[in-house]
């Protein structure tokens, strides 16, 4: 492992000497002492490795474009890969900290890699800039040193239940999820603000993480007006076959979370996913300055429509700029950039603006797409824009805090048919 | 009703591809006596040669039987190179095929990416059946024939050819079966060969609704060896009975009580183990 990130730091290292000397960059005025170290927390082996490569080329796609230079500031990135898993992640975050000093930490992928590290950080004084959606790390357990430019768990969840009655007149749902935390918590979300505006959740489904065939879950779903799928990793692309071959998709639509529908899955998709309507905080399709920008670079590198992921990194490092620009010198201060990133605001961001609550989660636009075939490739095509979404939606934030976090059973759903 | 049904169809769906995935392994166990752990791994390999030959515009059918011969002549080779030298002992020989398993999925993810990937359905075996009213997907019913076919010729092979009766030698007792002058090491290339190849061309079968992913090797992998315990090992009948009854227990399982899917799963593994160690078709070995 030590070789790889020396040997990471070292070809970053050249790439930045190439492009300066190419470019005949004038010495900084300022003489800085140490670069500013980024350690990033991803999963290169395993089955979580999909989400964890895309995260890496998020992120280096954003420094290669900033010369790996932020407000002025050499930035040096050390790669660790954690396995997935939450002691590979503890074991990882002591490296990265304790040996490299790291300046701030983008990860770890998955929620429980975060939770094994929550408290670490904390102890640690280094700040951390997540994009697993756990609710409670930016709510009932919020963290001073951590903040998250993606969305919580049910973030888009709550835009797709309003959107679900109010736009497309649902009333009767059913929902299917992993069974794990991350599904309870976006099914949960969907179902509170889905019943909240006059819907009804009959069915709530929860296939295992590991399942050879969905066949039997979904020839379980009934009569329905629509079906709120939160799959995630490579289980929507199974899911989603199996659905259409079972005849469903012509008869009840099918909505998606944003790990279901993700850009950067679309080319494992083939017809089936056709119509499918998702909330995401995330579009490739949107036409922002630098979210133009980023796409083309993700196409031009690595050869991809990027997602959530790699967008999610890349809004990450732009709050690294924006705090290391507010701070200058004090960047070091390792207590003041945590705070300094709670207060970044961006206008231009390849998901809109970005701002952070008092509890360093995201407020940010929630798109809904319709996924549609043009020529050979699918595209999800952003069909309303939801401004500004807090984790709390519309509710009130002291009422929703003072609730338990969303669980299985929690809101309980009381509208169960069998 | 049509839920029943619907259950009914998809086990029997279900049952044809473990049968693909767990015959080999049976063969492997019986005659060698070792539990190859790296079987998911063929089938997922298996599985993305044949997405990749698919992608290049290639037959299905020629896609599924190359992918097969390169898992034959993969396994062929680590048999007769590795394997080979640690003869007898198994817990070498498990970490070994344990350690490829790791190697196998690693190169995968490095020639494939993490995305998964999903070959649509061949266009001549697109479509649904419908009964009683019901759609049903003719690609799995096509699944369903394929194995059958497999089981009926693996069943002439082992029971009627001259090679079938040395392989029932060798996986009674492999010491006697040398003894009289059947060379049982040329057998075991042979039939690590022939499983691999059964995993490879069941990983492009069940690639369309499966999907290939990293990780699809160790999910299937608990899957053979619970067939496998199941029907008894070096059984072919077995494997075949136990992968159906998988596929009934894992439909209507989940259904009935979906909180309990990996109970219902593993359950009658734990109790035939404890009960009939030798699996349902299985020999006693003395």
């Amino acid at each position: 492992m030590a070789r790889k990130l020396n040997r990471r730091t070292f070809l970053a290292g050249t790439a930045a000497g190439t492009a300066a000397t190419a470019l005949r960059f004038p010495a900084p005025a300022v003489a800085q002492a140490a670069s500013f170290k980024i350690g990033l927390l991803t999963v290169k082996t395993g089955p979580l490795a999909q989400g964890g490569i895309q995260m890496e080329q998020g992120i280096l796609t954003f420094l290669k474009e900033k010369a790996n230079t932020l407000a002025g500031r050499k930035v040096e990135l050390l790669i660790a890969d954690t396995g997935g898993n939450p002691a590979g992640a503890r074991t990882k975050a002591q490296e990265v900290i304790e040996r490299d000093k790291v300046n701030v930490i983008l990860g770890p992928l998955a929620a429980f890699e975060l939770l094994a590290i929550t408290d670490y950080v904390r102890d640690n004084a280094t700040p951390l800039i997540s994009l697993a959606a756990a609710e409670d790390v930016t709510q009932r357990r919020a963290n001073p040193f951590i903040i998250r430019p993606s969305a919580t768990s049910a973030q888009c969840c709550h835009v797709m239940g309003e959107y679900a009655t109010k736009e497309l007149k649902h009333r009767r749902a059913a929902t299917i999820s992993e069974d794990f935390a991350f599904g309870y918590e976006q099914m949960a979300g969907f179902q509170r603000v889905f019943e909240d505006s006059g819907g009804k959740v009959v069915k709530k489904l929860w296939p295992p993480l590991v399942t050879p065939d969905y066949t039997p879950f979904i020839a379980q779903i009934g009569n329905v007006d629509c079906v709120f799928n939160g799959f995630a990793g490579s289980n929507p692309v199974k899911f989603m076959r199996s659905y259409a071959d079972l005849g469903l998709k012509a008869k009840t639509p099918l909505l998606a979370g944003w790990t279901a529908m993700d850009d950067a899955l679309l080319r494992s998709l083939g017809d089936e996913a056709v119509g499918v309507v998702s909330a995401a905080f995330y579009s490739a399709d949107f036409g922002s300055d630098s979210n133009k920008r980023f796409v083309a670079a993700m196409q031009k590198d690595y050869n991809v429509l990027p997602g959530g992921y790699s967008a999610g990194m890349y809004v990450a490092g732009q709050c690294v700029e924006a705090a290391i620009q507010a701070l200058g010198a004090q960047a070091d201060d390792r207590k003041a950039l945590a705070e300094a990133l709670h207060k970044v605001s961006l206008a231009d961001t390849p998901r809109g603006a970005v701002k952070f609550d008092a509890y360093g989660n995201v407020v940010g636009d929630v798109f809904i797409r319709r996924c549609e075939k043009k020529g050979s490739a699918l595209v999800n095509t952003v069909i309303k824009t939801y401004p500004n979404v807090s984790q709390f939606w519309t509710y009130n934030e002291k009422e929703f805090l003072a609730n338990p976090v969303y669980t299985r059973d929690y809101p309980p759903a009381r509208n169960l048919e069998n | 009703m049509s839920l029943w049904l619907t259950l009914a169809v998809n086990s029997v769906a279900l049952g044809g591809l473990l049968f693909l995935l767990s015959s080999g392994f049976s063969l492997i166990f019986g005659l060698m006596r070792i539990p190859n752990l790296m079987h998911g791994s063929f089938f997922m390999l298996g599985a993305y040669l044949g997405v990749a030959l698919l992608a290049r515009g290639i037959n299905f059918w020629i896609a599924a039987l190359a992918s097969a011969a390169a898992m034959a002549l993969i396994g062929g080779l680590i048999e007769r190179v590795l394997l080979r030298r640690l003869e007898g002992q198994v817990l070498p020989q498990v970490l070994l095929t344990l350690g490829f398993a790791f190697i196998i999925a690693d190169v995968c993810l490095m020639l494939w990416t993490g995305d998964p990937w999903q070959p649509a359905t061949p266009d001549h075996l697109r479509g649904a059946v419908q009964v009683a009213g019901l759609y049903f997907p003719l690609y799995r019913l096509v699944v369903v024939a394929v194995a059958v076919a497999i089981a009926i010729a693996l069943w002439l092979l082992v029971d009627w050819t001259r090679l079938g009766a040395m392989i029932r030698a060798g996986v009674d007792d492999a010491p006697i079966a040398r003894v009289v002058g059947i060379r049982v090491s040329q057998l075991f290339t042979l039939v690590f060969a022939l499983g691999a190849a059964l995993a490879g061309f069941g990983g492009v079968m069940g690639a369309p609704y499966l999907s290939v992913y990293p990780g699809l090797d160790f999910e299937m992998l608990p899957l053979a060896l619970i067939v496998v315990i199941l029907g008894g090992v070096g059984s072919l009948l077995g494997a075949l009975v136990g992968s159906f009854l998988i596929g009934f227990l894992y439909n209507f399982g989940t259904a009935l009580l979906p909180d309990l899917a990996y109970v219902i799963l593993f359950l009658p593994m734990v109790l035939i183990l404890v009960l009939r160690p030798q699996g349902l078709f299985g020999k006693v070995t003395t």
